[in-house]
């Protein structure tokens, strides 16, 4: 369904770019929801913004890899460009629902537009769709809806709005970038729980973009997990929640608080992140590694296939099951 | 609805007490006397004496302006001492030429500086961009009497298209005296169109940069249609009660613009009553300024609530 190879995006100027994504690669398959995790500044919203077009401008660029929609190119296009090449069916949320919407138009105004766009519907005749959009995303009191203003309506509510609009164009692929950290936990449940089943009921893929690590567990099929603008390991939920074999991975997961970890204090990675550009050679995650080598200062790691389906960005991954 | 109403002229009503004593303390504070502007040097002690309690400007100040505020409660503004005129019939002839002056010039400002500063901000960081800001940092920097003195010499002695002073009512000649207005408004439109330019162009990139252009550009609408249907009207607010304050400005500032072109609008009448000492008319026009101030205000606030549906009137 969607086939990213290869994608770097780049800042700063074209002689001496620094790449904050440097050739990232993943699949999607129909039904499927990946998700995309990593701390803060790991690249994974840029990945989601440079998959969909939408990197702000002036600023960061696609400077190498491809984004294939269906096995066709759509790298470098915007969303207007996508859909004159006829490409639309790719929408995406996002985290902010409060400033996500149009404060001075009204709710039926903003999906009747993509409407419109999307399935050549003419004027209000769009408003009908509207409304069967919003009664596919549950908003309570959908008629109503359509003539209300963003500002009456409750963060939940708004991002189920944004869901709406992002359905417009029947989406075979949606982008959801950290679309329940704004939310209160009860509605961020029922936000996840809305986008599973319009997963199985749509057929739409999802990639899922966050940093936490609970919410993959609840809602993925497969993960990624991204460090330092790579993907650092990929696999099935449960195969990595079973079995990491990236060291990184396996921090994030002794970071995680459960019920049984008691009132000891949680071991932390140590040290930061590095900053894009600032590691020359080796594995970007050396500085941080329980189990460096002098290796992994020099050479680049290679993409090994742990299992079927489990690649990790390591040259000595944990073995199934090790303790770091 | 109603008791937005009843708030507001509340407030309105308790400004222009305020703003009606302080003026009348300021003037009278004011060194000099109207008395010896109208009867000159040569005037006896006893003429002086007279026409001063004719005038009522030997009684204690305090009954000066209760007197005066009685009248005005009354719609009477009192008798010019200069022009020896009721002061609203004074007021009347320079509210003429500055009303049309400045809702010309809003006019020039409206055409020419709101859609350059939307192409500016469209193509921002382009050559046309910084050419038309540039261009505007140009004209805010001259002053209004050097672009009246070039667009007389050019289009008054030169070419001969307007005419480069003056103003006979549209009342008494028709409307095709506006021509006499052209040449002024241009002068005046110039820094404000400038104002007005920069400000559309900051205002449309502030919002260009909100979460919901992005969510507009992600529904796969064409940038022209985000700029119209979502950049523009958000933009407008900022821009439109610039408009406001601008066009208040343009009725009682324009002083500088009315003395190169000779027209007698309402900046010169304060100027020449303030050297003539012509107390009743200072007010009076002060008083008429201070009510245009705070009838736009409300205008803006009104126009806020039509603009944007979260702006509640309360």
């Amino acid at each position: 369904m969607l086939t990213v190879r290869d994608l770097t995006v780049s800042v700063g100027p074209e002689t001496a770019p620094v790449d904050i994504v440097a050739g990232v690669s993943f699949g999607l398959a129909k039904g499927e929801i990946l998700g995309l995790v990593g701390e803060s500044g790991c690249g994974k919203s840029m990945t989601s913004l440079a998959v969909m077009g939408l990197l702000p401008q002036p600023g960061p660029r696609v400077r190498a890899g491809r984004v294939l929609l269906e096995g066709c190119d759509v790298t470098q296009l915007q969303p207007w460009q996508r859909v004159e090449a006829g490409h639309g069916r790719m929408a995406m949320i996002f985290q902010e629902p409060m400033t996500s919407l149009n404060p001075v138009r009204r709710i039926g105004d903003q999906i009747a537009e993509a409407v419109r766009v999307h399935e050549g519907i003419p004027g209000a005749a769009a408003l009908v769709r509207a409304r069967e959009l919003l009664e596919l995303v549950r908003l309570p009191d959908p008629k109503m809806q359509l003539s209300a203003y963003p500002h009456q309506l409750s963060g939940g509510q708004r991002q189920r709005v944004m869901i709406a609009i992002a359905l417009a164009c029947r989406p075979q692929v949606l982008v959801a970038d950290e679309p329940t950290t704004a939310l209160d936990v009860t509605i961020q449940v029922q936000i996840l729980g809305l986008l599973r089943e319009l997963c199985n009921r749509l057929d739409m893929a999802i990639l899922f973009i966050t940093h936490d690590m609970g919410v993959i567990a609840q809602l993925a099929d497969r993960v990624a997990v991204m460090y330092a603008g790579r993907i650092v390991e990929t696999a099935a939920v449960d195969g990595l929640f079973g079995a990491p074999r990236h060291h990184y991975t396996r921090g994030l997961m002794d970071c995680m608080p459960s019920r049984n970890s008691g009132a000891r204090r949680l071991p932390t990675i140590s040290g930061q992140p590095p900053l894009p550009g600032s590691v020359a050679a080796g594995c970007v995650f050396a500085l941080r590694c329980a189990a460096v080598r002098d290796e992994c200062r020099v050479a680049t790691p290679p993409r090994l296939e742990a299992s079927q389906g489990h690649e990790v960005l390591c040259a000595f991954p944990l073995a199934r099951g090790e303790l770091p | 609805m109603w008791s937005y109403a009843f708030k507001r002229a509340g407030t309105t009503a308790v400004t222009l007490l305020a703003a009606s004593i302080i003026i009348f303390a300021f003037i009278h504070i004011v060194p000099g006397d109207p008395i010896y502007v109208l009867l000159g040097d040569t005037a006896t002690p006893d003429q002086i004496d007279a026409l001063r309690h004719q005038l009522g400007l030997d009684q204690p100040i305090i009954l000066q302006y209760l007197t005066w505020a009685g009248h005005v409660l009354e719609g009477d503004l009192g008798r010019s001492i200069f022009f020896q005129a009721p002061v609203l019939s004074v007021i009347a002839d320079g509210a003429e030429t500055s009303t049309l002056l400045a809702t010309m010039t809003m006019i020039w400002v409206a055409v020419i500086g709101v859609p350059i500063g939307m192409i500016a901000a469209v193509r921002h960081g382009t050559w046309l961009d910084q050419g038309l800001s540039g261009g505007a940092m140009l004209m805010a920097s001259i002053p209004t009497f050097w672009v009246g003195l070039y667009l007389i010499l050019i289009f008054a002695a030169w070419l001969g298209w307007f005419p480069s002073s003056g103003y006979p009512s549209i009342f008494e000649g028709g409307v095709v005296n506006l021509r006499y207005l052209v040449l002024p408004s241009l002068a005046l439109a110039a820094p404000n169109a400038a104002l007005i330019l920069r400000l559309t162009r900051a205002s449309m990139l502030d919002v260009s940069r909100e979460d919901y252009v992005r969510t507009a550009r992600a529904k796969g609408i064409r940038p022209w249609q985000v700029v119209r249907r979502h950049i523009w009207r958000n933009a407008l607010l900022a821009v439109v009660s610039a408009f406001g304050f601008t066009f208040a400005a343009l009725l009682s500032e324009a002083v500088v613009t009315e003395t190169v072109f000779a027209l007698p609008g309402i900046g010169r009448l304060v100027v020449q009553s303030i050297l003539r000492r012509d107390y009743p008319v200072i007010q009076g026009v002060i008083l008429v300024i201070v009510v245009v101030y705070l009838l736009i205000n409300l205008i803006v606030d009104l126009s806020y609530r039509l603009l944007d549906p979260r702006v509640e009137l309360q």
